[in-house]
């Protein structure tokens, strides 16, 4: 009697950890979910992949990025609407951080703080961040916004509804509402001149060469150099948004 | 099998079929090409023109000036960056360029201001700097 409890238990004890040891084996051949590797890598992918270096410490302010961008995409002049900006962050003495940007830079800047109650000032020209994860083409209801096979993210501007889901998704406040369209509009990064070998027109008119875009996916390209020869960081980086616009020297207070 | 569910069956076979009709009707052309959205919207966006032609295409005709602005301190400008896009200007020149000549202009890089790196640029006071003349009487722009 007693013996053949011994038995049982053994055989149940033997077979639990049968169960235990090939559920555990069987669990590491099969590979990781999906959601935790697109949260935590890279799309892993050959040929062009594009993406944006910004030098704030060769920017000087003048707007021509701004003025640039506005003429050749043909963005409203009024009201307010910009696919590509210029602000002056200037932290005073006291440690509170004013942040102007009168017509997007357009027009220039004149310094609205003293020289003797400024502890720092520069400027941040701001654009799309042209995201591969980005908040905007996830929340597209119709499909109409999405990431192109070299990394812009375009908006389909014939099937795009107007719902403005995406301009409230964007962590970055780069889209708006055409005025006259009524649909979605946003940076393409100047697709249509990056198709025709050009750069884009706010690269092309800085005048410091403050602005940089290119492959990411080629190591020897000027972009890929940049980023590794300098202490480069992304905006908003806890929104895990795969951020494409480097930024040289970006200070904290920079949001 | 009875009736009820027989007719059941058949109801939902007809709407499963509706609903793969409706998807083949509303899907737009070339969408799920390259992933979910439409293909065809790539070549839209790329079609349109490019409006600024860049400092190449100056050349062709001014480039006596171009190699003047070259060995100067502006030569990391782009011709259009002052003169405005020359699209139609490289059609016809007799679509004149802008030529910019006012103190605002000049000021909106060379105004001082704190934000501006000191190396980066020449900065001056614009109240203090000769405020009555006009910048371009006493600096010429492609050789300033």
């Amino acid at each position: 009697m007693r013996n053949k409890e011994e038995n049982l238990s053994r055989r149940r004890f033997i077979k639990k950890s049968g169960i235990t040891v090939g559920s555990v084996l069987a669990a590491s051949v099969i590979p990781s979910f999906n959601a935790v590797l697109f949260a935590s890598e890279k799309p892993k992918g050959k040929g062009l992949w594009y993406g944006i270096a910004i030098d704030i410490e060769k920017c000087i302010g003048c707007g021509s990025c701004a003025k640039s961008c506005k003429i050749e995409n043909d963005v409203p002049e009024e009201p307010f609407f910009f696919r590509s900006w210029v602000e002056q962050y200037t932290i005073k003495n006291d440690g509170s951080v004013e942040v102007v940007s009168p017509n997007g830079g357009i027009d220039g800047f004149t310094q609205t703080v003293p020289d003797d109650e400024i502890e720092k000032s520069f400027f941040v020209p701001k654009m799309c961040n042209h995201c591969y994860k980005s908040p905007c083409v996830q929340v597209c209801p119709v499909g109409a916004t999405f990431e192109s096979p070299d990394g812009v993210v375009l908006v389909d501007q014939t099937y795009c509804i107007g719902c403005k889901y995406c301009v409230q998704a964007c962590p970055y406040g780069c889209r708006y509402i055409h005025p006259t369209t009524h649909v979605a509009d946003k940076c393409t990064l100047c697709y249509h001149r990056l198709k025709k070998g050009l750069n884009p027109a706010c690269m092309d008119n800085c005048p410091t060469t403050a602005r940089i875009s290119g492959d990411l996916n080629d190591p020897e390209s000027e972009l890929s150099k940049f980023i590794k020869t300098r202490n480069v960081y992304v905006l908003k980086p806890h929104l895990n948004t795969g951020s494409k616009l480097f930024y040289n020297a970006l200070n904290q207070e920079v949001r | 099998m009875p009736i009820q569910l027989k007719r059941l069956l058949i109801l939902g076979l007809v709407l499963v079929s509706i609903f793969f009709v409706l998807k083949y009707l509303l899907t737009p052309e070339s969408f799920g090409q390259y992933g979910h959205y439409r293909g065809n919207a790539l070549v839209e966006n790329a079609t349109h023109d490019a409006k600024y032609v860049g400092s190449e295409a100056c050349v062709e005709c001014h480039e006596d000036i171009v190699e003047e602005k070259t060995e100067g301190f502006h030569n990391t400008l782009a011709c259009e960056n002052c003169h405005g896009p020359g699209y139609m200007h490289v059609l016809d020149s007799e679509n004149e360029l802008q030529m910019p000549d006012s103190r605002e202009f000049c000021a909106k890089c060379h105004a001082y201001n704190r934000a501006r790196p000191a190396n980066a640029i020449t900065q001056i006071d614009i109240e203090d700097h000769n405020p009555e003349e006009k910048c371009i009487e006493c600096h010429y722009p492609h050789q300033p």
